[in-house]
């Protein structure tokens, strides 16, 4: 496994180190992670998968919890879709 | 796919690795589940940068003869099975025995900001990091209770974060008395008087909590109480908890009964870690919050009981029994201040799946009424964090847990032996 692990969020290439999460991966691009039923932004909560505000959409799959996803190459990501 | 296994072990933290390591040595055939992609748990919690510390690293490196399965979440269980989601499939396992170590979660409490982008738990910021959450040149104030906020400090520093300050609720006379009390356990005294040590630069300071966070998109700056008067604080990130609370609900799936007593409940068990479901047994921060020492305690005891040995795990219950007095000596010093129970207003959301806010809840008496009308614990966490922050706040307990334990997708809803509203009719 290579030291780091490149991956797109939102259009923009991004670099992890290996076994980061998805999380890590958003963070370095936007604090808005998913939008909340009255529109709001929000960003992940807890860290340990409890929350569900890091909800995403990776690789078309919409609602994967961001903080338990481990990011791998290529990997594409959409917060706040 | 049906699999079976003479133990199932759910959560791989320091507890569970004890289980599946003790049941493991003797034979048996072991299966060690956890959600998230690597053992450890939360205390244990991989580190994409640092080492692990000596004894995580023994624990997961020794585990023999057990299969580990992680990103295994357990979404409904039956009498002797579990129904797990993985993110390719869903499998159902069938056990002998089950040991639980589901080990707990941040008591996480609403208050005008929390919603925004950037405020996060103590313990959640600490995992965020580990996860390479960048954090580095970040301004952080960490606020809330307990000693997870001194370790989350230290972390998050090692990370390169700027911690501005260290908030805690619980008076000095109270956090002073704590530290007294620890000489009664060496090694937690030791380990604290080590994050004192690295943490001497950072302001540590008591009766303090954050009223409000404040910032648009994203937290700019929190207003924090003090005994000296209302502070503002400039910050990038906002770390709050309060303490942590069992996580109950698989057990509370399986039909264990819980404890209740105290405002959180607990797994209830007797002297040998047996719930009361036969073959079922719990160990570690479900059973009640007592830290590192007697999850790793438990879970041995545990994990002999699973495949029979009476005698072998009693040898543990002085030890078990010394390490769980600590569980008082944490609650008494850390009792939560009244004032913060007040803190959101009516229009401050407390369910943020669907955000309910605290005002549309006047006059819900329990869970069940209040979700119904409003969807307050409804949504994706199933009201992990406001069932726990409405409970703390002295609304109404928390609703029992239904299947599925977790959001799951329809093609496993459809493997499921029976429904939900079956199993559950008229609960």
């Amino acid at each position: 496994m290579s030291a780091v692990v490149r991956l797109v969020v939102n259009g923009h290439p991004v670099e992890v180190p290996a076994g980061a999460s998805v999380a890590a991966a958003v963070a370095q691009v936007t604090l808005r992670f998913r939008r909340s039923v009255d529109g709001a932004p929000r960003a992940p909560l807890c860290g340990m998968g409890v929350c569900f505000e890091c909800r995403v959409q990776v690789d078309g799959v919409a609602h994967v919890r961001a903080c338990m996803t481990p990011a791998s190459e290529g990997m594409q990501v959409v917060a706040d879709a | 796919m049906r699999e079976h296994y003479d133990v199932l072990v759910v959560g791989a933290g320091p507890a569970g690795l004890a289980a599946a390591q003790a049941a493991a040595s003797r034979g048996a055939r072991v299966g060690l589940l956890d959600a998230q992609p690597r053992a450890g748990g939360q205390v244990w919690r991989h580190d994409v940068r640092l080492p692990a510390p000596r004894a995580a690293r023994r624990a997961i490196d020794k585990l023999q003869g057990v299969e580990v399965l992680v990103r295994h979440s357990v979404v409904a269980a039956e009498p002797t099975a579990l129904r797990v989601e993985t993110p390719q499939d869903s499998r159902l396992l069938s056990f002998g025995a089950l040991v639980l170590a589901t080990g707990a979660r941040e008591l996480l409490l609403p208050f005008p900001g929390w919603t925004l982008p950037g405020v996060t738990g103590a313990g959640g910021l600490q995992a965020l990091a580990k996860q390479g959450w960048p954090v580095a040149g970040k301004r952080v104030v960490i606020a809330g209770s307990g000693p997870l906020l001194l370790a989350a400090a230290d972390t998050l520093r090692k990370h390169g974060a700027q911690v501005l300050g260290i908030f805690e609720q619980a008076s000095a006379d109270a956090v002073r008395s704590f530290a007294w009390q620890l000489r009664q356990w060496p090694a937690r005294a030791w380990q604290a008087a080590g994050l004192r040590l690295r943490l001497a630069g950072v302001p540590y300071r008591f009766g303090s909590f954050v009223r409000e966070a404040v910032g648009d998109d994203a937290v700019r700056g929190v207003e924090i109480e003090t005994p000296r008067g209302v502070q503002h604080v400039e910050c990038d990130l906002l770390a709050a908890g309060y303490g942590l609370v069992p996580n109950t609900e698989l057990a509370s799936l399986l039909g264990c009964a819980l404890d209740d007593a105290d405002t959180h409940p607990r797994v209830q068990v007797d002297s040998l870690l047996r719930t009361s479901v036969a073959n079922v047994h719990a160990a570690g921060e479900s059973c009640g919050i007592g830290g590192l020492a007697v999850a790793r305690i438990e879970g041995a005891m545990a994990g002999l009981m699973a495949i029979g040995d009476t005698a072998a795990a009693s040898a543990w219950m002085p030890q078990r029994d010394r390490e769980r007095r600590f569980d008082a000596l944490l609650a008494r010093h850390f009792t939560l201040d009244p004032r913060l129970r007040t803190l959101a207003d009516d229009q401050t959301p407390v369910c943020r799946c669907e955000d309910v806010r605290l005002g549309a809840l006047a006059g819900f008496g329990d869970a069940r009424a209040a979700k119904l009308a409003t969807r307050c614990g409804m949504g994706a966490c199933q009201g992990r964090i406001c069932g726990a922050a409405l409970a703390e706040l002295g609304r109404f307990p928390r609703g029992a847990a239904r299947p599925p334990v977790f959001p799951a997708r329809l093609a496993t809803l459809a493997g499921l032996a029976t429904l939900p509203s079956d199993a559950y009719r008229g609960s």
